[in-house]
């Protein structure tokens, strides 16, 4: 188990002021001047030696992407923007360290964006996060105070500014390109790629966008060295993370764990269990709604990261653990979700505008058993279809979760289809 | 997606922001860069919304005027975002989360305890006005689910009890107190720390 001390969110649940002082007591702000005089491809080289994959579910390296923002942009600035439109059903990590840790948050920003060559940031926050939102706003006003921030941030020469802007309400607004859009003054449809946004991203300005986690951590890696944090966890999948554990366990949390701990052992220590005990454990989405379930066989000793959970042909995504027990209804589990994604469909795309109703619907009947069997499979050939066919991953994500259905818990479609013709049949002859 | 405003709803004829929301509108357009204004669109239909109680159409035109919006624009973006209002709700805007994390912890015990206490359906709004109720998609606070949104406030860790207090609470012109309904810390887990326990 991950010690105390190598721990990144010493005040996650809040237990301690989430202000400025409360912050520096935890070690924020400690030499962030001495850190940016560095500069800035010392900064982008620790975290790529650091080992850090993005923690918004992508898990793409943080420091090479840093690194994809151009070095001379002929007089065009350059934004960093942070995604905090945290929405993935089941994860609400990102709302712990925004309301507890915001100056983790706030000085990752400044580093971060120092690094890109950025003069300001602008955190894109979700709407209904409101309480969380004036935290924010307030850390990052008793930065500026401090001159943490501003045209001479922590005294290094650097200028830097930071902007909160708040959503509205569109799970899709995080996708970056869609977030973008949105930050633009539009409504949020993702932007084909390439022109990529480091070169073309928020008003046709070089653009990183990354998650809220990603940045939080920064300081402390920084800080403690690139070998500390590659130190912890297992090789490419290293650090610490935040999980969130949701559903059927005995006590749901939040909690920061290891990189690949096994997905029991996060369970049963931080969690209380399964509910009943973990033999009463039917399945576990392990990585937030989009990524695909696992039955309780794979959910023994499988590995909690980004490589041991493809391997199983899910993923780590967001981190966020939904526990199912034996009494779920899992086709309605999953049904729920098909139902998630058709309302958050943007609409621009046809294959999941379409594809993403025409699935939910299909799901629905599936939880009654009013379909025939050979329905599953044409279930399973329109989600392939709409799997890859779409601007943005939102069809991926609302293929995945029935991929993953029908191929852990294919037994328990057919015999709900049958149980229902029984009875159909039954109904007739009475 | 938002669905448009009925064609039934009284539309003011205009729509003018306070003095004191016109003096932040210029401090909010000014976040953005030069000849970026559009980008305030967002905020300012949220003020908007918060002054009027919802967003009539005479406010969606006058930010898109302030913002040099063309008025399509606009509306594309007032009726994209579930969060916007394009028709009167009751006092109180009860939003019951039922998306997967929330329904496997009972959200639908939590619907029906809201529906019945109520005496209305989801999607509608009692007859004194005071309260509207809705299903809305994971508000991202599954670690303490279920839950619902009242106004700006999370109300979490629900169960049909504790659900129907703070509707009587807000019946009756009194504010519960937000977060965790069962006294238990934020995201910890309930029966006390598994880690950090040097720190409390």
């Amino acid at each position: 188990m991950l010690r105390d001390e190598d721990r990144i969110f010493t005040n996650l649940y809040g237990q301690q002021p989430w202000g400025l002082t409360g912050a520096q007591a935890r070690g924020d702000w400690d030499g962030t001047r001495a850190l940016l005089v560095k500069g800035r491809d010392w900064i982008i080289d620790e975290v790529k030696d650091s080992g850090l994959r993005g923690r918004g579910g992508a898990g793409f390296p943080t420091g090479l992407k840093w690194s994809f923002m151009p070095k001379d942009s002929g007089g065009r600035p350059h934004y960093l923007v942070v995604n905090a439109d945290e929405g993935e059903p089941g994860t609400c990590k990102d709302r712990d360290i925004i309301r507890h840790e915001p100056h983790k948050l706030v000085e990752g920003c400044l580093l971060a964006g120092f690094a890109m060559g950025a003069h300001a940031c602008y955190i894109y926050i979700r709407g209904e996060f409101h309480a969380e939102a004036n935290v924010l706003e307030a850390a990052i006003q008793e930065a500026y105070d401090a001159k943490l921030l501003g045209p001479d941030a922590c005294g290094s020469g650097w200028a830097y500014d930071i902007y909160v802007h708040r959503g509205a309400g569109a799970y899709i607004c995080g996708e970056e390109m869609a977030l973008i859009e949105s930050l633009e003054g539009k409504k949020g449809q993702p932007r084909l790629k390439p022109p990529f946004p480091a070169n073309m991203g928020v008003w046709g300005c070089p653009t990183t966008v990354n998650n809220v986690e990603s940045i939080a951590v920064a300081p402390t890696i920084l800080r403690r060295g690139a070998s500390w944090f590659a130190g912890l966890g297992r090789p490419k999948n290293t650090g610490t993370k935040v999980f969130c554990i949701s559903g059927h366990v005995e006590h749901p949390c939040n909690v920061e764990e290891e990189m690949g701990i096994p997905l029991r052992e996060l369970i049963e220590k931080h969690a209380g269990g399964v509910r009943g005990g973990w033999k009463n454990l039917k399945a576990i989405i392990p990585g937030g709604s989009s990524v695909p379930c696992l039955p309780s066989t794979i959910c023994d000793d499988v590995l909690m990261d980004f490589d041991s959970l493809s391997a199983v042909k899910s993923g780590l995504g967001t981190a966020a653990v939904i526990v199912m027990d034996q009494s779920t209804d899992i086709i309605a589990a999953i049904a729920r979700l098909s139902k998630f994604y058709m309302h958050e469909s943007c609409g621009q795309c046809t294959p999941c505008r379409e594809g993403t109703g025409w699935m939910s619907r299909v799901m629905d009947r599936l939880v009654e058993g009013k379909a025939h069997v050979d329905e599953i499979d044409l279930l399973l050939e329109v989600a392939g279809q709409v799997e890859g066919h779409t601007i943005c991953a939102l069809g991926d994500a609302a293929a995945w979760p029935i991929q993953g259905l029908v191929r852990h818990f294919r037994s328990e479609i057919e015999a709900r289809i049958l149980d229902h013709q029984k009875s159909a049949a039954g109904a007739r002859a009475a | 997606m938002n669905v448009a405003a009925p064609a039934d709803i009284v539309q003011p004829d205009s729509f003018e922001f306070s003095a004191e929301n016109l003096a932040e509108a210029k401090k909010i357009i000014a976040r953005y860069p030069e000849g970026r204004q559009a980008s305030a669109i967002m905020p300012l239909f949220d003020m908007a919304q918060r002054q009027s109680g919802w967003l009539p159409r005479a406010a969606i035109i006058r930010v898109a005027d302030m913002l040099g919006v063309a008025h399509i624009r606009a509306y594309e973006v007032a009726t994209f975002y579930t969060m916007y209002n394009l028709a009167p709700v009751g006092e109180h805007l009860v939003q019951v989360c039922t998306t997967t994390p929330c329904w496997l912890r009972g959200s639908a015990d939590i619907v029906s305890a809201c529906e019945k206490h109520l005496g209305i359906k989801t999607g509608q709004t009692t007859p004194d006005g005071k309260v509207t109720l809705r299903e809305v998609e994971c508000l991202g606070a599954c670690v303490n689910a279920p839950l619902m949104q009242v106004g700006d406030d999370y109300y979490e860790d629900l169960d049909p009890a504790s659900t129907v207090k703070i509707l009587e609470d807000l019946q009756a012109g009194r504010k519960p107190k937000p977060g965790p309904q069962t006294g238990r810390q934020t995201s910890a887990p309930a029966p006390g720390l598994t880690t950090l326990k040097g720190t409390a």
